[in-house]
């Protein structure tokens, strides 16, 4: 049942994704992310691809904390493609200027063009989800908060981000107690029940899970408050870190991919890698 | 030459949310440097005196003021929750919801960060006091991964950067193990004379307070102050018992045996009684002529553990291990044990909350093959917290939730529900909606709605915790009696007058193994097993030793005696 394993939330480790500073890594996830948003380069999104799984290797984080998401993730992207391809399947032609069917069906007929298309598309998201997470499993929250903040946002919603994000183990951990509680009064969760009857019963769930939240936010709120939280326009981090050589180089690195992007842009044309022709 | 720091002037406070005043036109003098106690039973206004003191009141919590409460100087209808914070540092009773940095270190920032204070400044504060309370070794853990002793010193760190004149605990006690009650007590004393900080705690469980020197104890009942005296006067003058306050155990008992209080100068601890042979002779005489009850006949086991343990990750120091006993029908067992012992995770296996290593049958049938639900129809679990166990808006419909899910008819759940909630003294509410009740009320709705499905074990875990005098012994009476009717019942407490007023055995356990399985007062009779799972001895059994009784763990049996006989009478 849950252990720490399974918590999708920051544990300290100490690979080298670690030791970055959490702006170094913000910067990076972003401009890495609006890189791979832009461009429809195959070539680049596959290195970032092969980059994104090599970090995530890196970081030695558990299959069994990201299970979950990464599943209903896929089940997105999946879901996502299909219906890009039902609304427009002859978006590729249109957009690499030639068609070459593989599969006639009339309006759905496919062709390598879209088949390539949607290979970009699916080639985005292995891009950029594996460095979003990797950016939340190694980043600590309170880091986090500080480097918001330092890139310009108040220091007030930068906290919000961070608890929030520090809550979600929590969230988790009285979720699987509560649930533990529900099941102990006579709601069948387990494999032995049908799984309408499991979807009813964790309806039951959710009623405690939402009082003791509140609850637990009420406590904490106070608890910000008696210490001064709010008091001034602005707030100094303890965990603030300061920059380092690797971190001026990952964030070089991360500008090198935005011009690679820019220049491919010139290279292509437009957004789009065209091999057809 | 004193400073009056605190003043509260004919004055009342109502909640916008209630209709009655809280707090009627209270007058109340605190000097600087004094070291006070404010005691009460719940409801009584004790916590809402500790909310007008950090300026809760009226800035969160708000309502209507009438006369004056002025901290230092200053209104506190005038002054805003950050200037006063730097007047009164609060300490709350949970210290688990108030911890909001990752790390202890940070948490201990987390004041100064507000302040705008320079990274390297504060480095240099938070170590500072790290090492002054001597917890410098903890600054890069998790708060939550603490003991809740070292939690409760961490929480008093993150206030002390602030060097504020008042401190303020609210009930710093209620989720401590005797041993770690003990320790945090003697912290604030030692931090209050260094200081010459006003320290003022809110506080049911008085005996422990007062195991430190206090100057004044302030007796709060119904909104109003009952008595303001000397911790001293106070225990000569009667007035604990009639306001919901537990007296010291040890006075409880020279009271049974007829010695006059008021001849007694110094009351205040085991150690300022008088060595007087009169006493000495009165306390062995009331002790021999108590005849102790036998011990149960012969049992049969319901439940049997075989090397059970579980261990939630591999940083996990002390996993909960082999633990191997046999919980007998009719049994009345108290778990006890310092705070990460074990206990709970047991609770949890036991149930199937978690998976477990080795063995547990019940009735000779193994568990392994029941889910959480099967289980539940022969195991009855109340978890600590009653916010976790609720899913209902009413009260009945809470109580007949197990019912209905089982398929029960709708006249007998009510014939049942009803039943039930009049053992657990909840019959009058049985239409009220949940939100209306008390903490203590909430948790006996738990425990009808688990009593309704009629389990053969019931589990609590720390039924007492944070209830004042009255509820706890409600609620324990009303378990001596399931008891009685031949449910076997299993309690996590830290209570030790508890686990030997009302439980026939007990299971201690320290460091995620079980290391003693006995009679509750023979528990408390080895020296090192009380150190090693953090107990304390009571009282009665330091008063029987200052006048040399003969046998003082007999002494402590002929006390329990003679009061369930009182109650039982």
């Amino acid at each position: 049942m849950h252990d720490e394993s399974q918590i999708l939330g920051y544990q300290p480790g100490n690979s080298f994704i670690y030791q970055l500073n959490a702006t170094t890594k913000l910067v990076f996830m972003l401009l890495v992310s609006i890189a791979c948003m832009i461009t429809y380069d195959t070539r680049f999104l596959i290195a970032i691809c092969v980059l994104s799984i090599f970090l995530f290797k890196e970081a030695k984080i558990k299959w069994s904390q990201i299970s979950f998401i990464v599943k209903l993730i896929v089940a997105f992207m999946i879901l996502n493609l299909i219906f890009v391809f039902i609304f427009q399947p002859s978006y590729g032609e249109s957009i690499y200027y030639s068609k070459s069917i593989l599969i006639h069906a009339g309006y759905f007929t496919l062709t390598l063009q879209e088949v390539f298309y949607l290979f970009n598309l699916f080639l985005k998201y292995v891009c950029s989800i594996p460095i979003v997470l990797l950016f939340l499993l190694t980043t600590n929250p309170s880091q986090f908060a500080a480097s918001l903040n330092k890139i310009g946002i108040s220091y007030k919603i930068s906290y919000a981000v961070s608890l929030a994000l520090r809550y979600i183990p929590d969230i988790q951990n009285s979720y699987w107690d509560i649930s533990a509680a529900q099941q102990a009064r006579g709601i069948e969760l387990s494999k032995k029940a049908s799984l309408g009857k499991r979807i009813k019963g964790t309806l039951n769930i959710i009623m405690p899970l939402i009082f003791s939240s509140l609850e637990r936010i009420d406590a904490i709120s106070t608890a910000m408050q008696l210490r001064r939280f709010g008091s001034k326009k602005k707030r100094t981090w303890y965990v603030t870190q300061s920059f380092k050589k690797e971190d001026y180089l990952v964030m070089i690195a991360a500008v090198i991919l935005v011009l690679i992007v820019i220049v491919l842009w010139q290279l292509n044309h437009g957004r789009f890698y065209n091999p057809f022709i | 030459m004193t400073n009056t720091i605190i003043e509260f002037k004919d004055f009342s406070f109502q909640y916008d949310s209630q209709a009655e005043p809280t707090l009627k036109h209270l007058n109340l003098a605190i000097n600087q440097g004094e070291m006070l106690l404010i005691a009460g039973p719940s409801g009584s206004g004790k916590s809402t005196i500790g909310h007008c003191i950090n300026g809760l009141i009226p800035n969160i919590d708000t309502g209507n003021i009438t006369g004056e409460c002025i901290i230092n100087g200053k209104n506190i209808q005038e002054t805003n929750l950050f200037d006063l914070s730097f007047i009164t540092s609060t300490i709350l009773q949970d210290t688990d919801s108030q911890f909001i940095g990752l790390t202890v270190g940070e948490d201990i920032a987390f004041a100064l960060e507000n302040d705008c204070q320079p990274q390297n400044r504060m480095k240099q504060i938070v170590h500072r006091w790290a090492d002054e309370l001597g917890i410098e070794h903890l600054l890069k853990q998790a708060p939550q991964n603490l003991s809740g002793g070292q939690k409760q010193i961490v929480a008093l760190a993150g206030v002390m950067v602030d060097e504020s004149p008042i401190l303020l605990f609210d009930e710093p006690l209620a989720n401590l193990d005797p041993a770690s009650g003990m320790k945090t007590m003697a912290l604030i004393n030692r931090i209050q004379k260094e200081l010459n900080a006003t320290v003022i705690i809110i506080e049911h469980r008085l005996e422990e307070v007062m195991s430190q020197p206090l100057d004044r104890v302030i007796l709060v009942n119904d909104g109003k102050i009952v008595a303001d005296k000397t911790p001293n006067d106070l225990l000569h003058n009667n007035l604990l018992e009639k306001n919901g306050v537990r007296n010291p155990l040890y006075l409880s008992a020279l009271k049974k045996a007829q010695i006059d209080l008021n001849q007694i100068p110094d009351l205040t601890s085991v150690n300022a009684l008088p060595d007087d042979r009169e006493i000495a002779r009165k306390l062995q005489n009331w002790q021999d002529k108590i005849t102790i009850t036998g011990e149960k006949e012969e049992t049969h086991s319901l439940l049997e553990l075989k090397g059970v343990g579980h261990r939630y990750n591999k940083l996990q120091v002390h996993p909960l291990h082999d633990v191997t006993t046999t919980i007998n029908q009719g049994d009345f067992i108290s778990i006890v044990g310092q705070n990460g012992a074990g206990k709970t995770t047991l609770c949890r296996i036991i149930c199937g909350f978690i998976s477990n290593e080795g063995l547990i049958s019940f009735n000779g049938d193994d568990l392994k093959q029941y889910s959480i639900k099967e289980r539940s129809d022969k195991i009855g679990y109340v978890m600590q917290d009653p916010n976790q166990m609720i899913s209902q808006k009413m009260i009945f419909d809470e109580v007949a939730l197990g019912l209905r899910l089982r398929g029960y008819e709708e006249n007998e759940i009510q014939t049942k529900v009803y039943e039930t909630l009049k053992i657990c003294g909840l019959y009058p509410y049985r239409h009220w909606p949940i939100s209306a009740l008390s903490f203590g009320q909430k948790k006996r709705v738990t425990i009808a709605a688990i009593l309704v499905l009629d389990p053969e074990l019931l589990i609590l875990d720390e039924p007492t915790a944070g209830q004042d005098w009255q509820t706890y012994t409600e609620i324990m009476n009303f378990l001596k009696q399931l008891n009685q009717q031949g449910k076997t019942i299993m309690i996590i407490t830290h209570d030790m007058h508890l686990m030997m007023e009302y439980t026939n055995r007990s299971l201690a356990f320290a460091e995620g193994t079980l290391i003693a399985d006995t009679d509750p007062i023979k528990l408390l009779t080895e020296k090192a097993l009380i150190k090693k799972a953090a107990l304390k001895r009571t009282s009665l059994y330091e008063l029987a030793v200052k006048y040399r009784l003969k046998e003082p763990n007999t002494f402590v049996r002929a006390y329990i005696d003679a009061e369930r006989d009182e109650k039982h009478a």
